[in-house]
């Protein structure tokens, strides 16, 4: 019984397995699970169905680290996917891996596909293009951090809701104020590498490195520890001596405090929003711009994004990149993206997307979902702003979160954290650079 | 008359110990050759633009201090975790000796945090202590103390700790309950009979004739504390806050992994690997001789 019921499933699993087209089969691998991982399902889908030559297989491969590492290890062994997803600062990384990846622009003349620079969001392409403009993988998922507020703690404080702090003192203050009204905390950051540091920059046009943000050489010397990041992370040390400010762990992990209705103000990813509007519920919470200090700036820069893109990889039949060109034309189209935008939280990579979104009505029953990309076309981005080209860029993350976490817990001041971050990530820095000489 | 097994064959024996070896071979000497081969090399994770760099791995490692912090973090906790752990588990093997009614079910309670993977462990101790949600983290605010694992380092080191000796208890536990139901009853009758009393049995004969399963414990202690508390690292901290809890083990995977630092993490490895060697040996030389078969 039990042998029969086995060869029963090995020939029905032969069968599934041998394509009923001679199609030729493109490996996609991806780090989103759960529901995003569906949506991708679905993109995928809907790139078989329009045409029948090639037939795009996702496969999540778990976190982006894993990602990477799996698809590291396959083109080692000479079995590499066709397309990988990596996350944003791996990007120095995979440029420096000359003969690994095969660079958007040139697939996509190679392949003869249509592809227009300009049809992109200028913060979302710059940061995956060489100085001159040409694109080197794909953006896929990205993001922006943006201030998410709690309505319901600010109104317990007494304030207007509808009124979001616009400057850091104003956030202070009312932070203060939910604190004092019995919030367990005021203000928490996510990721705080990418938005205390990265993003503070940005937006208030400071260099993070040297050479145009490392876009210009990989020769660079680390710079986030001017005046106004030492004063920032300064302040927000201060103010966690009455939970003003409260760290809440590296990574996305302090969402569940946001989420948990705990902060009255958290600055996170803009992919953040429908988890946020899921545990609080859409009416509670509100977005806007992050914040900035008006003694450094008169008016924000622009913010840069987070997230991933499609790198391509090179080991397979030449023909076989046909396929992958028009499947990554296809990612780029407006209805898709304006769909992967509106159900994920992600930026749109196109403004034709934005536009398709903003005529559907979507802003005006979601609220703030335009935010993200409004803080990114803020200004026309600047050499501080259009992105960040760093070696051992996570390595250097995760420096930069030992450092804060010294100021955080009291152990150092800021000044010391910062410069001693810088040190540590120019070490890195140069260590990348004797590998890529 | 004594009676001999012998083998005519020439070529049996080496055929039985061969799949043995050549486990040993692949899962152990190739890898390792591996990580030394690659720790005097510079590259991309790619493997694009390698170079040889001779010690280059090694000098830079030494010329960092927070290497040299992470040893030293390693040893601490390393001690902690063997300490513990061993005293813990010696004592409730002790008291679970003596129980008469319901032993078994004594027995399976405490075998049972040995059933849970080092991961799920991590897990499920952040759960309890996180600041936020943490029902025993709540219970502590309760009586004044504020436990954040997320920003206090010696607390993190602390939950680390504590949850890596919960999670090895269990072995540790089987292995001295076996220990302490192998010593012979009347060598500890008769003490008593001369007078003996409790504690002065337990330390004077079931303490020394325990000497041997306590030995081979610290050794698998100290393996388990060096590499496998990683689940319960990753799980919980990811080596922070700060780098309150990156042991040597967890910077490898970081570097190599997360890092792509190939090279460097290589370096680590093998200095890793020197270093274990020599502490098995140490402990072999020096500890061993007091034990007593």
């Amino acid at each position: 019984m039990t042998r029969i019921h086995f060869s029963a499933v090995a020939v029905a699993a032969v069968l599934a397995s041998s394509p009923a087209l001679a199609q030729t089969e493109i490996q996609w691998w991806h780090a989103m699970g759960g529901t995003l991982g569906q949506v991708v399902n679905a993109l995928a889908d809907g790139f078989n169905k329009s045409q029948s030559e090639y037939k795009v297989t996702p496969v999540y491969k778990g976190s982006y680290t894993d990602t990477l590492t799996a698809a590291i290890a396959a083109f080692r062994a000479k079995q590499p996917p066709h397309i990988v997803q990596v996350f944003e600062v791996g990007t120095a990384n995979m440029m420096a891996a000359k003969g690994a990846v095969y660079p958007v622009y040139q697939l996509m003349a190679d392949a003869k596909e249509p592809f227009d620079p300009k049809a992109y969001i200028g913060p979302v392409y710059g940061y995956y293009s060489t100085p001159d403009g040409k694109l080197l993988s794909m953006p896929f998922n990205s993001s922006t951090p943006v201030l998410y507020r709690n309505k319901e703690l600010m109104k317990k404080a007494g304030l207007d809701p509808e009124k979001p702090p616009t400057t850091w003192p104003e956030l202070g203050e009312m932070a203060k104020k939910a604190v004092a009204a019995g919030a367990k905390c005021g203000f928490t950051p996510q990721w705080q590498g990418w938005t205390m540091i990265e993003n503070f920059g940005a937006w208030h046009n400071l260099p993070y490195a040297t050479k145009e943000n490392g876009f210009g050489g990989i020769d660079i010397e680390l710079k986030f520890n001017s005046p106004a990041h030492v004063k920032h992370i300064q302040t927000l040390g201060e103010w966690s001596k009455d939970k003003t400010f409260v760290y809440g762990g590296r990574d996305g992990k302090s969402n569940a405090m946001f989420a948990g209705g705990e902060c009255a103000f958290t600055i996170g990813s803009s992919a953040n929003s429908a988890t946020n509007d899921k545990a609080l519920g859409k009416e509670n919470v509100g977005i806007s711009m992050m914040p900035y200090w008006p003694d450094v700036i008169a008016k924000p820069q622009n913010s840069i994004i987070g997230g991933a893109t499609l790198w391509v990889l090179k080991g397979k039949p030449t023909a076989e990149y046909t396929g992958v060109a028009k499947f990554l034309s296809y990612l780029a189209g407006p209805a898709v993206q304006a769909k992967w935008h509106q159900e994920t939280g992600y930026v749109p990579i196109t403004l034709a997307a934005a536009e398709i979104t903003e005529k559907a009505g979507f802003y005006k029953t979601n609220p703030g979902r335009d935010v993200a990309v409004k803080e990114l076309t803020l200004n026309p981005p600047t050499v501080n702003s259009k992105g960040l080209r760093i070696g051992n860029f996570v390595q250097i993350r995760d420096v930069v979160d030992e450092e804060l976490e010294g100021v955080w817990s009291g152990k150092k001041d800021a000044k010391t954290a910062l410069d001693d971050a810088v040190k540590r990530g120019n070490e890195l820095v140069k260590r990348f650079e004797a590998a890529n000489k | 008359m004594e009676k001999r097994v012998t083998f005519n064959e020439r070529f049996l024996p080496y055929l039985l110990v061969a799949p043995q070896i050549i486990i040993t071979l692949v899962f152990f000497f190739w890898p390792s050759g591996q990580a030394i081969w690659q720790s005097v090399l510079l590259e991309d994770a790619f493997g694009g633009n390698s170079k040889f760099v001779w010690f280059d791995n090694f000098s830079h490692l030494l010329a960092d201090p927070a290497y040299f912090a992470s040893v030293r973090l390693t040893f601490v906790f390393s001690a902690l975790v063997a300490a513990i752990g061993l005293a813990f588990s010696l004592l409730l093997a002790v008291m679970a000796d003596r129980v008469i009614r319901g032993a078994t079910a004594y027995k399976a309670l405490l075998v049972w945090p040995y059933a849970v993977a080092p991961a799920v462990a991590g897990v499920l101790w952040g759960f309890l202590f996180n600041p936020s949600v943490g029902i025993v983290a709540w219970l502590l605010g309760g009586i004044g103390i504020e436990f954040n694992y997320v920003i206090s380092g010696n607390q993190a080191l602390l939950l680390v700790v504590m949850a890596a000796v919960w999670n090895h208890v269990s072995y540790n536990f089987l292995f001295f309950l076996a220990g302490l139901q192998s010593i012979p009853r009347s060598l500890i009758e008769a003490a008593a009979i001369d007078g003996a009393g409790p504690g002065r049995r337990f330390w004077d004969i079931v303490f020394p004739l325990l000497s041997p399963t306590g030995f081979f414990l610290l050794v698998i202690n100290i393996l388990y504390a060096f590499f496998g508390t990683f689940g319960v690292i990753d799980a919980l901290t990811k080596g922070g806050p700060g780098q309150a809890t990156n042991i040597l083990v967890y910077k490898v995977y970081n570097d190599g992994f997360r890092g792509q630092d190939l090279g460097g993490s290589s370096a680590q490895s093998v200095i890793l690997m020197l270093i274990v060697i020599a502490l098995t040996f140490v402990q072999f030389r020096f500890i061993e001789r007091r034990v007593h078969y």
